[in-house]
């Protein structure tokens, strides 16, 4: 006999799915099947039923061979290697709950450590636009309800977020937009023919690295100023016909992504989008949204924010926390040697990280802390394997809109495996023994 | 649990109606009991210092989504006045929004005990919840914002009250929420499409209903609930000139209508931060106080209360689920705007503001603020809050008190504005000298939002049997004293109690406290039309699963449950 688990949230990307269903063995052991995920979320859930899954905690040897070690010794590890540190580097938060991240600040404060979240290498210029300028946004569902005009900008969902465009954005049919995709036009801002581009009703190919003049170019175009003959190389008259076709919407949403935001230019870039969408509001209602990459980057910046007012680069080391993006983020601090330890939590900087930064990371005292093996733990001392969150253990994530969904436990985890939240309990516990707290 | 004896303090409690007498105060098992209860109590010495109940803030922004959005949007706010970890306190950083951590260790160090959210998106609920889990000490609830939210202004439209009340039964049991909040009514939903409701009568886009018909209809469904607190409004129009008018419509839809709350509240709309609503004038040169008529109204009116909304002249950060107004106010400051629309429920917005004492209009509004408490005939209606953080920072009531309680402080205000002499023409301040004492001060801010709160029977008052909650201010009311001693010892409580756990000690955090979340639990009759419309709803319109929308337990590690049964 097997059983379905409905309403189950997927713990992949920043879309956060919902509505999953998923077939498991009576006793709850075993994963059988997903219905409703995108393939990249199927995977994810398959994945945690691979046989040669790592179950147990294992030290790297001299030999470069690994050896299995206890909870017990990979706790003791990790809390002697952030208590020895002057400035640990406690990174990654983006795939685990909020849970865990409430009880990693916690240790962080302790220790004296950076904390800084994979918006580092993605959206964190867009955060850093934010700060200069606001964000005139909303949810999800007041794109799915509202929005005549959507607006992708240096983003590609249909490979990044597979969902993104039947649940939210370009299909669905909601309250105001009885018509599904026949009632929306869609622009797409991208150097790439991508397959998102393929459905859109415009796409204005931009030449590379050019987002912010075109970016200006539309607010230019707004007010019915001259433009020269080509921006961007777009020809003028596409940039006054998208322009109004944005101005003569009801609702706009812009949603944008790592095209823009790691371009040149880059919190410039977001600037100006936002400015756009400032702009916008003249004449319509508009609204602008990061799409946010892993299922729970923005839950971390969250809860940063409510304990430390900074969503990443949180430099904790002074005993008081100091955000200064460019001096205590991950890569700075990693290449010009400030940090003297590394911990990952739910995130793979081994694959996404500047080798010169990965490189760095493999001389230190490191933990990776993941359910998967990942060039991460390919280069730290311990490798921790935990239990899948949204998969093996429930606890809360936010979307990308910043709507908090209690992600559900849906199978038991191999025997004896820890949680995030249970391991870093424990090393919360040590590093107060050691301190003495 | 241990036992306190406070002894010798100068007690105001307008609950056994002390005003200023000396006399003992007795704690035991997380209550207020008579001294005769006591076996070998902890003695604290209060001789020639001020004892009053906890203070209770009845309207604050301090947790959730638009808060946070104000904490990350705003490093500037921490610059200078991070504190670092010590002892068993965490670090605490930020002015205008502060952490959770400093939100709770500083309103216990001003000798509050619990404090209000005012403003909770429902979909937000994990988010608010999360939020009041790590804010240490206090005692905390939610309201849920339901002005916009489209159930609401589907039943009321066609007037259907048990239906919007067994709606409104549903969402506080599935946020956790704690009463019935009103933001802007209809105009929230109108900004979805860059719209507004300027009036009473002016109709929602689409939803075809007046601001009018949603007020009177949930304080209608509030006390066909009998909730314990009323229906929590903060009406259409606000912050601009020649709005009193409409404050006064919203007020009269209260009209007629008698509260039905065991709960032991004589109102049954709270209207909130009403000094922003009290403008004449018909634009911002001709702006002045109409706080007079305003309190000349709510004096009149005894099923009306509301707090003040005083503006502190700091640098602030201005948050509401009032989207369109923030968006008016960043084209008037044109600081930076966050804006937050919420599917199918309200919205908010996030503008940084600064009140300067320089600018004739912030000056304005100063005074507007105190005039409203210094006109008000019954301090047990009228409480003192900033709106924190719109018309400034929490941490800032000691300086309110100051205000209310001297005229001497008030005219050193006055000699600090630029335009002194257009301040003083365009309100009614400088010809008033009433000078509030401890006791109205304990009724504004401790047994009078307790009371309208439909909390009279846990908070506000030293009454045996009630919570012990308990401040000592080193403040000796019968010596001669400056202004300025006043804000010191109200923004540095001696000792405070927290049901019993004592949470200051000698100025210092002592302890983490015991914090609990309120929320109530209304019981109504089983209502199929409604559960089906939650269903299809959630179906057709929201992004969520129904199942996934309820928060569960675990965000509420330690919750105080008020039950209220509504079944017939």
């Amino acid at each position: 006999m097997t059983k379905t688990v409905t309403d189950v949230i997927c713990p992949f990307c920043g879309t956060l799915c919902d509505d999953l269903e998923v077939v498991v063995s009576a006793d709850n052991k075993e994963l059988l099947e997903v219905y409703n995920a995108c393939a990249i979320g199927a995977e994810k859930f398959l994945h945690s039923q691979a046989k040669d899954r790592i179950t147990r905690p294992r030290m790297r040897q001299e030999d470069g061979s690994w050896k299995e070690i206890s909870y017990d010794e990979a706790i003791e590890y990790t809390a002697k290697i952030l208590t020895d540190a002057r400035k640990p580097l406690m990174y990654g938060w983006s795939s685990t709950n909020c849970e865990a991240q409430a009880v990693g600040s916690e240790i962080g404060e302790l220790v004296g450590a950076v904390m800084d979240n994979t918006a580092t290498v993605c959206h964190g210029t867009s955060l850093i636009a934010v700060q200069d300028i606001g964000i005139p946004s909303c949810t999800l569902g007041e794109v799915k309800n509202r929005a005549d005009r959507i607006l992708f900008w240096g983003c590609n969902p249909a490979h990044a977020h597979p969902r993104h465009m039947s649940r939210y954005s370009i299909f669905p049919r909601g309250f105001f937009t009885g018509k599904g995709h026949k009632g929306r036009k869609v622009i797409v801002i991208d150097p790439r023919p991508t397959d998102t581009a393929s459905v859109a009703d415009v796409h204005l190919q931009i030449e590379q690295g050019r987002d912010y003049e075109l970016l200006n170019a539309f607010r230019v175009a707004f007010k019915d100023e001259q433009l020269p003959d080509v921006v961007a190389g777009i020809p003028k008259e596409k940039i006054y016909e998208a322009a109004e076709l944005l101005k003569s919407g009801r609702f706009v949403i812009i949603f944008f992504g790592m095209g823009v935001t790691q371009s040149l230019g880059k919190n410039h870039n977001i600037d100006e989008a936002i400015a756009v969408t400032r702009d916008l509001n003249e004449y319509t209602k508009a609204a602008i949204m990061p799409m946010r990459g892993h299922y729970n980057v923005t839950g971390s910046g969250q809860v940063w924010g409510w304990l430390f007012g900074f969503p990443y680069a949180v430099d904790l080391s002074r005993g008081f926390a100091r955000y200064n993006p460019g001096e205590t983020t991950s890569n700075d601090l990693l290449r010009r040697d400030e940090v003297d330890a590394v911990f990952v939590l739910g995130s793979d900087p081994g694959a996404h990280f500047p080798f010169s930064s990965v490189k760095k990371i493999y001389n230190l005292p490191s933990v990776a802390i993941d359910p998967h093996e990942t060039p991460t733990t390919e280069v730290c001392k311990v490798h921790v394997p935990v239990a899948f969150v949204g998969v093996e253990v429930g606890g809360c994530a936010y979307r990308m809109d910043n709507v908090p969904i209690e992600t559900r436990k849906v199978v038991e985890p191999p025997e004896g495996m820890m949680t995030d939240e249970e391991f870093l309990r424990h090393v919360l516990a040590r590093v107060k023994e050691i301190q003495g707290v | 649990m241990a036992e306190y004896l406070i002894k010798n303090g100068f007690v105001f409690d307008p609950v056994l109606g002390i005003k200023g007498d000396k006399a003992d105060v007795a704690i035991k098992n997380g209550k207020i009991v008579e001294t005769t209860a006591l076996g070998s109590p902890k003695v604290i010495d209060a001789a020639g210092k001020t004892v009053m109940a906890g203070g209770v803030d009845i309207h604050a922004h301090v947790a959730g989504p638009k808060v946070n959005i104000g904490r990350n949007f705003r490093p500037e706010d921490k610059l200078f006045g991070y504190k670092a970890r010590s002892g068993i306190e965490r670090m605490q950083g930020g002015f205008s929004v502060p952490t959770t951590i400093r939100t709770g260790y500083n309103y216990a160090r001003m000798g509050y005990t619990t404090v209000m959210e005012a403003a909770m998106p429902p979909l937000y609920a994990r988010h608010t919840h999360e939020e009041m889990r790590d804010t240490p000490i206090l005692d905390q609830g939610a309201y849920p914002v339901f002005g916009n939210n489209w159930f609401v202004l589907e039943y009321l439209k066609n007037h259907e009250i048990e239906n919007a009340a067994a709606y409104i039964a549903w969402l506080l049991r599935a946020t956790k929420g704690y009463a019935v909040k009103v933001v802007n009514p209809g105009g929230t939903e109108a900004w979805g499409w860059g719209l507004n409701c300027e009036n009473i009568h002016d109709p929602v886009p689409y939803f075809d209903i007046t601001p009018a018909q949603i007020v009177k209809g949930l304080i209608e469904a509030n006390e066909h609930l009998g909730l314990p607190h009323s229906m929590h409004v903060h009406a259409n129009n606000l912050g601009n000139p020649g709005n009193y008018t409409t404050t006064l419509d919203t007020f009269k839809l209260s009209e007629g209508i008698k509260p039905n709350s065991k709960f032991g509240r004589d109102q049954v709309m709270h209207h909130t931060h009403v000094q922003f609503h009290s403008y004449g004038g018909d634009s911002w040169v001709n702006v002045e106080s109409k706080a007079k008529e305003i309190m000349d109204y709510v004096n009149s009116h005894e099923n009306i209360t509301i707090d003040m909304g005083q503006v502190t002249l700091d640098e602030t950060t201005t948050m509401t689920a009032d989207g369109p107004f923030e968006h008016h106010l960043t084209e008037l400051n044109h600081l930076k705007w966050a804006n937050a629309d919420v599917e199918l429920e309200t919205g908010s917005g996030v503008v940084p503001y600064v009140y300067s004492p320089n600018i004739k209009v912030c000056a304005i509004q100063w005074a507007i603020g105190l005039e409203l408490a210094l006109f008000a005939k019954d301090p047990m209606r009228i409480f003192i809050t900033t709106d924190h953080p719109n018309a400034g920072p929490f941490i800032r009531y000691p300086r309110v008190i100051k205000w209310l309680m001297s005229t001497e402080a008030r005219e050193q205000q006055f000699d600090a504005f630029k335009h002194k002499d257009k301040v003083i023409d365009a309100t009614n301040l400088a010809g008033i000298d009433r000078e509030l004492n401890l006791y109205e001060i304990a009724q504004m801010t401790r047994a009078g939002p307790a009371k309208a709160l439909g909390l009279a029977h846990m908070y506000g008052g030293l009454a045996p049997g009630l919570e012990a909650d308990v401040a000592v201010y080193d403040f000796n009311p019968n010596e001669p004293y400056a202004p300025d001693e006043i804000e010191t010892a109200f923004l540095n409580a001696e000792h405070l109690f927290k049901t019993g756990v004592q949470v200051v000690r000698d100025h210092n955090i002592a302890s983490n406290g015991n914090k609990r979340t309120l929320w109530v639990n209304a019981k109504v009759d089983e209502n199929p039309q409604v559960m089906r419309d939650v269903r299809e709803k959630f179906l057709r319109y929201y992004t969520v699963t129904l199942n996934n929308y309820e928060v569960t337990g675990h965000y509420l590690p330690n919750p105080y449950v008020i039950e209220v049964d509504a079944t017939e």
